[in-house]
């Protein structure tokens, strides 16, 4: 059967052999035919020798989530062989390296193998053992583009961009394409059923990570110092933003940075330094994953009590350090949530993609400084380090920094007596003054919860409970400037819900279209943001029953969501996934599937 | 009780160079037990802001936690103070510093903040290099959590409950030279005469400049036997020379045989006498050599240690811009639109 643009094709590496880079041009020459695809690495924690997987799902429907079954693998690592070969779906390909013949364990009956000499082609050809190892990855690429129908001049001129200032280059890789094109040519009959076809689905939509759109975002809301301590997969956060502000925030006359990047000795200070700088006024942030949030815990609830803004963005991951470091979860929801010590809750946000992770990193510095607060952007390794097709990054020309409530100079000199905790406009969020305002007023001592509204020192119960009073109003008020859940319908239509946020969203969007062709129609909303406001509980309140789709084992948000807003726990049901590997649409049918028999 | 003082000023309290009397250099009245070392360190560093004429809104004071930290709200009630976590002050002044490269950092901590929970961010402050004082009141105990042994305990000294102390001690003074601290000091807070001088110059270092003050603790760690007591300290002092402090355009008085003076960074001087024998402040071989020998005699040393006057301050390394950062907006910060339309481009 033909399936144009839908299929999945896995690529079966070495980690640190050369292959991401032509991997990543196999999806990118898709995707400038106009069509959806979604890349994902799957890698272990080792920089060199172990498997590490490519994956492109390509999809004419526009579904970005991973889907299990694959049509097409490309093996080019003899140790994943077996398990290779296994996870081919039954009518599928098996693409391999044939300079040795195939051992007859690795030979299925119901799938095609297409043998192409990958080692030998190069051998013949180049000398350089280095070379060898490089081409031979563009040789199978090239060999792809002919039994899929990948525009060749596509490819082309990916290298031409890719080369830029090396032109020398652009041949000899043109050349190696070239090599797997008439190998195909030679020996198969092609195209294959699974084939490409151009389509103008992709409009204005880009190709990113989301680490590097946190980075971009931190760029753009004016955040100048990070601090951080590298930690996968949050590094390229900083990396990224690094980057930027270097290319868009060096004076080019003097050198001179309008940011400064900290590497720091742990997160415990990394997020120090964060509280530091926000305390004296420059928009701070850190990146990090599971691991560093847990180290971070104390000065997050010193963030809260002594009303310190700050960024944190935490890119989630499996289970410990020494747990599935390289693979993604939606894990640190609870701990996240309700980090620290003493009565603490922490502004969340859930980007989805990377059009969303630039646009709530530099939110999330505007809601810092507005609720004078740490905020924590939840994102997760599938989001951060794999590329997104999302909609293009905007920004509005007009758009300021929203600073919060700070008081000038001027302000001091015409106003009676500051007190730093004094809630003047009934909002819960009092005034603050940055160190070195004014030589005889606003200045005040910091500290966690033993002081009264004017932050001088005391130890009254009331006065503790006061604080703690409008430390809830505070709570309330930010609510209301969260951003808002997206619905998917405007009117509700069936007594089922379905609840989702970050990457969770792909797959469940493909999940609900599948479910309404069997007629089981989902309403559906998409959290945006920690704390949930009244149209969230309005949601589940409208709802018999309520599924929560998420990627861990304790279904953390339906936990949070049951907490917070005193739901019956009957109502919400558990659509779970915590394998390390993305959440898939099939998995999601699966599980509301079951439930509504039951029910 | 209330922690506010009057506001009534004598009109004839003598002002500094801007107009400023002692009283705007003190903070809040101290709930340290009387006699603690901590308030006369307290009270030599607002004597030393008021004698340099340092406004005092110019001045961050940052510590962690323990009596030590506390301090800041009894000193400098014109300044803006952060009393963070225990033992992770450098990082809040790493980020304040970077934040506002044009004001004065003090950080104040304790031997157990700085020694024990504290150590690894104060060993990467000093390497950083961060434009701050960075004063520790050594009182080799935690005081606040009554009396535990710190790790600047010496081996062999003796707690208030009879025990002693089997460790060695952590010597700041010696770790911080190692790291390549630019300014090292060593005093005690009944020392006023040496300790203002060595304050003011601490404050004019344009790197981290490290002091280092032992300061008993009355209650918990004075009683015979204790190698931080009052009496034990007076009785084993041994100063490197004495310290004066030489405003910029003042002429420098007395010129002994044996003394020296160092031209610090902005043209004010440091006036050395009685110096110390084989010791040169700024020859770091002498000075290791020094406090090594007086560790062997069983002497304090206490003084001006080492000191290198002009250094690469963090900001200098990093090449951040002259504008302090924190007051910069979207004007200057945000690439704006048409940077993300190439951007956007260049992702299709
Ligand atoms: C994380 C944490 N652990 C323990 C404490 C309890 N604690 C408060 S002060 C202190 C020791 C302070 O000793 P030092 O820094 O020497 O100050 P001193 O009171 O002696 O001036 C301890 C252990 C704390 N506040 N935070
Ligand atoms: S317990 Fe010791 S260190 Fe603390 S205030 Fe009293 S004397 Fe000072
Ligand atoms: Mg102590």
């Amino acid at each position: 059967m033909t399936k144009i643009n839908d299929f999945v094709v896995r690529f079966a590496n070495v980690n640190g052999t050369g292959s991401a880079s032509a991997n990543s041009m196999f999806a990118k020459a898709i995707f400038r035919m106009g069509i959806p695809v979604t890349p994902k690495n799957i890698f272990p924690s080792n920089i060199q020798g172990l498997p590490t997987w490519y994956e492109v799902r390509v999809s004419e429907k526009g579904y970005l989530g991973r889907r299990e079954g694959i049509d097409l693998m490309v093996s080019v690592n003899p140790q994943s062989m077996l398990k290779d070969v296994e996870s081919v779906r039954s009518g599928g390909y098996f693409m391999y390296d044939s300079t040795k013949p195939l051992h007859k364990e690795y030979i299925r009956e119901d799938i095609t193998y297409l043998g192409i000499p990958l080692m030998g082609i190069c051998m013949e050809q180049y000398t350089d053992p280095r070379q060898r190892q490089l081409f031979k990855n563009i040789i199978y690429v090239g060999a792809l583009s002919a039994l899929l129908d990948i525009e060749f001049a596509v490819l082309e001129q990916l290298l031409a961009e890719q080369f830029k200032g090396k032109e020398k280059l652009v041949a000899p890789n043109v050349q190696a394409l070239q090599l797997g094109v008439k190998y195909v040519q030679e020996n198969f009959t092609f195209p294959l059923e699974i084939r490409v076809e151009r389509r103008d689905l992709v409009g204005k939509r880009i190709l990113f990570d989301g680490n590097g759109a946190c980075g971009l975002g931190a760029v753009y809301a004016g955040a100048t110092v990070a601090a951080w301590y590298p930690i996968t997969p949050s590094t390229s956060v900083v990396e990224k933003f690094e980057k930027y502000a270097k290319k868009f925030r060096t004076d080019k006359e003097t050198g001179e940075k309008n940011f400064a990047i900290v590497q720091a000795e742990d997160e415990l200070a990394a997020i120090g330094m964060v509280i530091g700088a926000n305390w004296n006024g420059a928009r701070s942030f850190t990146a990090t994953s599971g691991p560093g949030v847990s180290l971070m815990n104390e000065f997050l609830g010193l963030g809260y009590f002594a009303e310190i803004p700050a960024v944190l963005i935490d890119v989630q991951r499996t289970g410990p350090s020494t747990g599935m470091p390289t693979r993604t979860q939606q894990s640190d929801i609870t701990i996240s949530a309700y980090a620290s010590h003493g009565d603490t809750k922490h502004v969340l946000l859930f980007p989805s993609n990377p059009k969303d992770c630039f646009e709530l990193t530099a939110d999330a510095f505007d809601l810092a400084e507005r609720l004078q607060t740490p905020i924590i952007v939840l994102t997760d390794l599938d989001l951060g380090m794999n590329d997104h097709m999302s909609e293009p990054f905007e920004w509005n020309p007009e758009r300021k920094y929203d600073r919060g409530k700070v008081y000038t100079a001027e302000d001091l000199e015409n106003m009676g007596r500051f007190g730093r905790y004094l809630d003047s406009d009934g909002d819960g969020i009092p005034y603050r003054t940055y160190p070195g305002t004014h030589p005889t007023k606003g200045s005040y001592f910091t500290r966690g919860t033993s002081r009264d509204e004017y932050a001088v020192y005391t130890e009254d119960s009331a006065v503790y409970v006061k604080n703690m009073q409008r430390l809830e109003k505070k709570w309330d008020t930010a609510k209301e400037i969260v951003p808002k859940p997206y619905f998917y319908q405007e009117k509700n239509m069936s007594p089922l819900g379905v609840i989702f946020f970050g990457t969770s969203t792909y797959s469940s969007e493909e999940a609900i279209d599948l479910l309404r062709e069997q007629d089981v129609v989902l309403d559906a909303m998409q959290l945006k943001a920690f704390p949930f406001n009244k149209d969230v509980e309005q949601f589940i309140e409208d709802h018999e029953v309520v599924f929560v789709i998420e990627q861990n084992r304790d279904a953390q948000m339906r936990s949070l969501l049951i907490n917070e807003l005193e739901i019956n726990p009957k109502k919400l049901i558990r659509v779970l996934n915590y394998d390390g590997m993305p959440i898939t649409a099939d998995k999601i049918v699966k599980e509301i599937s079951k439930n509504l028999t039951v029910a | 009780m209330t922690y506010i003082r009057p506001t009534f000023r004598h009109p004839d309290l003598p002002k500094n160079k801007i107009n400023f009397t002692k009283k705007d250099y003190e903070g809040a009245l101290s709930t340290l037990c009387a006699g603690c070392g901590h308030d006369s360190i307290s009270g030599a560093i607002a004597q030393a802001c008021f004698e340099l004429s340092v406004e005092p809104h110019r001045i961050a004071k940052l510590s962690g936690i323990g009596c030590s930290s506390k301090t800041p709200a009894y000193f400098l009630g014109n300044s803006h103070g952060f009393n963070s976590v225990h033992g992770r002050m450098p990082s809040v002044a790493t980020g304040a510093y970077l934040a506002n490269r044009d004001l004065l950092y003090f950080g104040v901590s304790g031997d157990g903040d700085s020694a024990s929970i504290g150590m690894g961010q104060f060993v990467h402050a000093i390497r950083r290099n961060l434009n701050m004082v960075y004063l520790v009141m050594n009182n080799g105990c935690y005081g606040l959590t009554k009396g535990q042994d710190s790790a600047t305990a010496d081996n062999g000294s003796k707690s208030k409950a009879g025990s002693v102390n089997p460790f060695n001690a952590i010597d700041l003074v010696g770790l911080s030279m190692e790291l390549g601290a630019t300014f090292v000091a060593r005093s005690f807070s009944g020392d006023k005469a040496q300790l203002i001088p060595l304050i003011k110059a601490a404050i004019k270092h344009p790197g981290f400049a490290f002091i280092d003050v032992i300061s008993p603790c009355v209650t918990f760690n004075n009683n015979v036997g204790s190698t931080k007591s009052y009496d034990y300290v007076r009785e084993h002092i041994e100063a490197t020379s004495t310290v004066d402090f030489v405003p910029i355009m003042e002429e420098i008085t007395a010129n002994y045989e044996d003394s020296k003076e160092i031209t610090l960074h902005d043209g004010s001087a440091l006036q050395l006498q009685k110096l110390h024998q084989g010791w040169n402040p700024e020859d770091k071989l002498s000075a290791m050599i020094a406090l090594q020998n007086a560790k062997e005699k069983g002497e304090i040393l206490t003084g001006l240690v080492y000191i290198e006057p002009n250094t690469n301050a963090l900001h200098d390394v990093l090449q951040t811009a002259k504008t302090p950062l924190n007051i910069l907006n979207e004007d200057v910060l945000c690439p704006g639109i048409d940077a993300l339309e190439a951007l956007n481009e260049s992702l299709r």
